[in-house]
């Protein structure tokens, strides 16, 4: 089960804040297929938002395929999502933290990573691209 | 689609004084719509017509349904227990579902023996929340409801709502002057500034359909429909709807529901209202 949480003053809405926070999920395990995601009531009861939002954020997942609606028992993690990267995820992880070990080793700070990270991401998309 | 509540025209006068002239709106149901102005701007004079509390001098309002009306002053007797407010609200109205309000405020922790007098100021607007909701409701008009509540009582007063919204078709008309307030909560605008109508629409599409500029004094707002502009120094920052102009010198940014409101009620005579035709869609 998740559980949202807003960063109210983010300057990013609200609905996506939900759509993020559901693929984040996913892409930590926290969330597998099969699972159910929380009712509109319920998410409302506890941030003291617009249902539409919840509805709306529900509607964004399950177009991208994310998850499906089932008539009158809720919203669902529909089955074969993130399946391939869950099972690389603690591998690349590890790798990961390695490196940040290192990187601090060799004196780096928390905002110098970040940077750092940031540039070599910049560089694959763009090098992907071409 | 018909609209949950839609005026027409709608014109009240008190004496020689007009409070609303030429209001034509229409809230789609099942929306959460804020009303928002200045004091004075006609906020409670639109929902006491909306309800039937007046009656308009000009035009018309008409709401698809019952509506149910929870007054600023939180309309309860001081004397009564929660339970006697239950009894008094079923003996004054037709339609009352007393086991949903009862089971409401258990819910709340409010106790029914409990006399309203005794009660902190979020547990009494919790009670006349549920004493309106005890109505069922097509439409809930709730006159600055957080007005005089501490941020946990806005919260959970909030978070009430939003539930009863989320299990049935409900349509809630909420005026405030805290717009900070109806961020998350509602998904209609209603701008009222001077008695007069200046915005109403989906806040989404109102926020994607205007921009912030900021540029150099001189940069060309040629062909673009300003709300509003201020000049600091060198630089000008405007509010405007649709598109930006082709001057790159402009920078362009989504305006947060606050900045769009401050940019109309600094110019009263700027409007965004969509076509009555294309509301109900």
């Amino acid at each position: 089960m998740i559980e949202f949480d807003l960063d109210r003053g983010s300057g990013v809405s609200t609905y996506l804040q939900l759509v993020h926070q559901v693929k984040q999920a996913l892409r930590l395990g926290t969330l597998r297929p099969g699972d159910q995601l929380p009712t509109a009531r319920e998410v409302v009861e506890s941030l003291a938002i617009n249902p539409n939002t919840v509805l709306k954020a529900y509607r964004e997942l399950e177009r991208e395929g994310l998850v499906e609606g089932r008539p009158g028992m809720g919203t669902f993690v529909r089955q074969g999502v993130a399946g391939p990267t869950l099972a690389e995820h603690t591998r690349l992880r590890r790798t990961l933290e390695a490196w940040v070990r290192e990187a601090r080793a060799a004196g780096l700070d928390q905002e110098d990573l970040r940077a750092l990270f940031a540039v070599v991401l910049a560089d694959a998309a763009k090098e992907g691209a071409a | 689609m018909t609209p949950a509540l839609e005026a027409t025209g709608l014109g009240v006068r008190y004496r020689r004084t007009w409070a609303l002239r030429d209001c034509s709106l229409a809230v789609p149901a099942g929306r959460v719509a804020a009303l928002v102005g200045p004091n004075g701007a006609g906020k409670t004079t639109l929902m006491h017509a909306a309800v039937g509390l007046l009656r308009p001098a000009r035009g018309s309002v008409r709401v698809a349904g019952e509506a149910a009306f929870v007054a600023q002053d939180k309309p309860l007797y001081d004397s009564f227990t929660v339970a006697e407010m239950l009894a008094f609200g079923r003996r004054m109205n037709r339609r009352w579902d007393g086991d949903a309000a009862a089971g409401r405020l258990g819910a709340l922790g409010i106790p029914l023996d409990r006399k309203v007098s005794g009660l902190s100021g979020g547990q009494q607007a919790q009670v006349a929340v549920t004493l309106a909701l005890a109505v069922r409701p097509d439409l809930l008009v709730l006159d600055e409801p957080l007005a005089n509540l501490d941020p946990l009582a806005r919260h959970d007063v909030m978070r009430s709502i939003m539930a009863e919204v989320a299990e049935r078709e409900l349509t809630v008309l909420l005026s405030s002057h805290v717009v900070s307030d109806l961020e998350e909560t509602c998904d209609w605008l209603v701008v009222l500034n001077g008695g007069r109508l200046q915005v109403s629409g989906d806040i989404e599409e109102l926020l994607d359909g205007h921009r912030v500029l900021t540029g150099p004094d001189g940069a060309s707002a040629a062909g673009v429909r300003v709300v509003s502009a201020s000049r600091t120094g060198r630089q000008v920052s405007m509010l405007v709807r649709g598109a930006c102009p082709p001057d790159p010198r402009w920078r362009a940014r989504r305006p947060g529901l606050e900045e769009l409101v401050m940019g109309y009620l600094r110019s009263p005579e700027s409007a965004a209202l969509p076509d009555l035709t294309g509301v109900g869609a």
